[in-house]
């Protein structure tokens, strides 16, 4: 390592480090180090800004010694954690400040007490003999602190609290206790996870957190990279409690598209190069249509029941050049045209990919569907983006060898999939869609 | 019908003489006098000296007897009077009893039943009210049943005479006195599964014994204040039903377990640490216990019943385990 990007101090101007405090998070290429002091003293200066990049050695603060005279702000700093190698520049100036006007009295062992511990000794109030201050003064005092940095007391938690809290992406810390002496219970964590429920549909990837356009998905995030892992958080939040709460099963079958890419090719023929159409377009249409006939697909299992839809608003897989994807919405996918369709899949893909997804679109989706197109594997399973029943997967569109008539062709075609959620559909029914899907697209001229 | 443990216990006693002849009762004053605890009262008259034996006072030897008599095809049931005194038998039934099978390669069984009195509670004083079932229950080649109902008093016993090897019955002596409803045709229970005796979701009690009957009556208290409690009976302390432990934890996420043998080194620690070994990514709260003070247990009336656990220690326990106790 030769360098490092500093992300965050962890301390102040003022602060009180002791020796091993992690003091700041840096960027390697490897992974975030955490720099810890290697001297007791005060934050004097800081000498570099979050973002910047340093070479090793480079000072990054400055240490002042403890003087008495300095109003500091003791922090209780997390310690003991190894690592870094990020150089920091200590200014050792003197050791032992002569006690001077205005610093109160105390013997030699009291004073070396108070430094250990932090504790400004012209902070305390002395209950000696003319003021003096006494090393119960100090341990009051030192006490005192311990209570004032009641914040970061690490939380009360018992394990199976701390497993679920894990397990449901919920903050622990954020979470009231109500065990034994306050600490958080598996049903706290259960119940904040209910609470938090309602506004699940802000949970998914690429939520947005406000009204109106948003870029992706934390508030106002510094860069992609820390957008792409907050991203990959939530996507993993998600997936996580779809494959825990939904019984998926899966049905996938092979549909001839020799048709439908025929008909999409005569028309392509006919127009400017931006209002072609895509296979997706005819997918999408198909598959709107289709869940129509069969509303088990179509709609939200939430509180232990599921509420068809009577809108077919499809949610369009979009995979994100950071990583991660987001699946906007189509609003009524089944009322609209092949040509209106194309024209809205292009707008949403545009702006999901920039950032620009509106609310309702993230948060309507009644089905969702993820066709590769021309790229891509040949088969797609899907996972169920909760509080949705199903998801419909498109491999890739290409020439495959077909049997029919006792002959063997060559066609285009498509391997389609559906995965659903058991607690609504049976395979029978989603069979049906899927079989409604492959007959609607043998007739793309009627779509 | 209305029976008491006492009636279950002789009904289960004389039941096997009746139904086995190699079955006989030996022990202190269990013949003439009818049993220091008035178990085997009647049963010298009607089944004769040859079936209810009257032993000398020395616990090694007839142990020791018991134990050459069970190896000879005969199924004995050994009194001893109370755990206490079986300390001086502890040779004849951890190195014979328990060990025989073992070193003879296999070949040996000691189908012997011992019974004794345990527990502490009738002022008995020091020399007579310990609870050293733990103690026995740490060694292999033992199976230690703890009836607490007065089904498991009339149907452990055959059961235990049926096993192949040393089975120990600890009866307490607070339960003789024990009063409940029988079935007519009550018979033989299982030796190996630990039972539910309320049910409940918010924190385990698990006990077994002497105890159960204050644990309900703490359960009956926890109930009034709106906590759950579910009570677990253990019944067998070797082998401990594992499963059934991990069941209740699982569902309550909190357990209390209420033993009268002292705390350090005991059964409940065992257990203690049985669950945190298997499921402590289920507990919401640590694991509490209640268990006797750890002093000789004293004789004077108030002093031992400060000695002992008490519902109100075991509600105590349970309220700060579900976070209600401060």
């Amino acid at each position: 390592m030769e360098r490092g990007k500093l992300v965050e101090w962890l301390v102040t101007p003022g602060d009180y480090v002791r020796r091993g405090d992690v003091m700041a998070t840096v960027d390697t290429e490897k992974t975030v180090m955490e720099v810890e002091s290697f001297e007791d003293g005060v934050i004097a200066e800081l000498l570099a800004a979050p973002g910047e990049t340093l070479a090793v050695g480079a000072p990054m603060a400055r240490i002042t010694p403890t003087p008495a005279t300095v109003t500091a702000t003791p922090v209780t700093a997390p310690a003991g954690i190894p690592v870094a190698q990020a150089e920091v520049e200590a200014e050792r100036e003197h050791t032992t400040p002569s006690p001077g006007a205005g610093t109160p009295s105390a013997t030699p062992p009291v004073r070396r007490l108070a430094r250990g511990l932090g504790l400004d000794l012209t902070r305390i109030t002395g209950t000696g003999r003319g003021g003096h201050v006494t090393r119960a003064d100090v341990e009051r005092a030192a006490a005192r602190q311990r209570h004032d940095a009641g914040s970061v007391r690490p939380v009360r938690i018992s394990p199976r609290a701390r497993r679920l809290a894990g397990e449901l992406g919920i903050d622990a810390t954020t979470v009231a206790g109500t065990g034994p002496r306050g600490a958080v219970t598996g049903e706290d964590v259960l119940r904040a996870a209910r609470e938090k429920e309602p506004a699940d549909v802000d949970d998914r990837p690429g939520a947005p957190r406000g009204p109106g356009p948003v870029t992706a998905p934390a508030p106002a995030p510094p860069d992609t990279g820390q957008r792409a892992t907050a991203l990959r958080r939530r996507i993993g939040t998600l997936m996580s409690r779809s494959k825990k709460t939904i019984p998926h099963y899966y049905l996938g079958t092979t549909i001839d598209l020799q048709a439908a890419v025929a008909w999409m090719h005569a028309v392509n023929a006919q127009r400017s190069v931006s209002a072609r159409l895509v296979p997706a377009a005819l997918l999408l249409k198909a598959c709107a249509l289709a869940a129509r006939q069969v509303p088990e697909v179509n709609g939200f299992y939430t509180e232990a029941r599921f509420r068809p839809s009577q809108a077919v608003h499809l949610g369009v897989a979009v995979a994100l050049r950071e990583g991660g994807l987001v699946a906007p919405a189509i609003h009524d996918a089944d009322t609209l045209t092949v040509d209106q369709l194309m024209e809205r899949l292009r707008d949403v893909v545009t702006r999901a990919r920039t950032g620009h997804l509106r609310r309702a679109e993230i948060a309507d989706p009644t089905l969702t569907v993820t066709a590769l197109g021309e790229l891509g594997v040949d088969t797609v399973y899907g996972v169920i983006y909760p509080p949705q029943v199903a998801l419909v997967g498109f491999g890739r569109v290409r020439e495959r060898p077909w049997a029919q008539d006792g002959m063997l062709a060559v066609r285009q075609s498509v391997t389609a999939t559906l995965s659903a959620d058991h607690r609504v559909s049976d395979g029978l029914r989603g069979g049906c869609f899927l079989d409604l899907v492959d007959e609607m697209l043998q007739r793309p001229e009627d779509l | 019908m209305e029976t008491t443990y006492r009636e279950a216990m002789r009904t289960a006693i004389r039941e096997a003489l009746l139904q086995d002849d190699r079955v006989f009762l030996m022990g202190e004053d269990v013949g003439a006098y009818g049993g220091c605890f008035a178990v085997s009262l009647g049963l010298f008259e009607e089944f004769g000296p040859e079936r209810v034996r009257d032993t000398p006072l020395s616990e090694s030897a007839f142990v020791g007897a018991g134990i050459g008599a069970a190896l000879n095809g005969m199924r004995p049931i050994v009194e001893i009077m109370t755990v206490n005194f079986s300390l001086l038998a502890l040779d004849q039934i951890v190195n014979n009893a328990a060990t025989l099978l073992h070193m003879s390669g296999g070949q040996f069984n000691v189908p012997l039943v011992i019974r004794m009195t345990t527990g502490a509670g009738r002022q008995l004083g020091a020399q007579h009210s310990h609870s050293l079932e733990g103690w026995f229950a740490h060694v292999p080649g033992l199976r230690i049943l703890t009836p607490a109902t007065v089904e498991d008093a009339r149907g452990m016993l055959w059961t235990a005479l049926e096993d192949p090897d040393p089975v120990l019955i600890f009866e307490h002596g607070s339960l003789y006195n024990l009063s409940g409803e029988l079935a007519e045709d009550a018979g033989p229970v299982d030796i190996h599964a630990a039972a539910v005796r309320r049910e409940g979701g918010d924190v385990s009690l698990i006990t077994y014994g002497g105890t159960l009957p204050l644990t309900l009556e703490a359960a009956d208290r926890l109930a009034a204040e709106g906590i759950e409690a579910e009570v677990l009976d253990l019944r067998t302390l070797r082998p401990l039903d594992d499963a059934a432990i991990l069941a209740t934890v699982v569902k309550t996420h909190r357990a209390v377990v209420v033993d009268e043998g002292w705390r350090s080194g005991s059964l409940s620690a065992e257990i203690s640490a049985r669950i945190t070994e298997s499921a402590f990514y289920e507990l919401d709260a640590p694991v509490a216990r209640v268990c006797s003070a750890e002093v000789p247990i004293p004789y004077a009336r108030d002093l031992e019943l400060a000695a002992l656990p008490s519902a109100e220690r075991v509600v105590a326990a349970a309220r700060e385990a579900v976070g209600g106790g401060g």
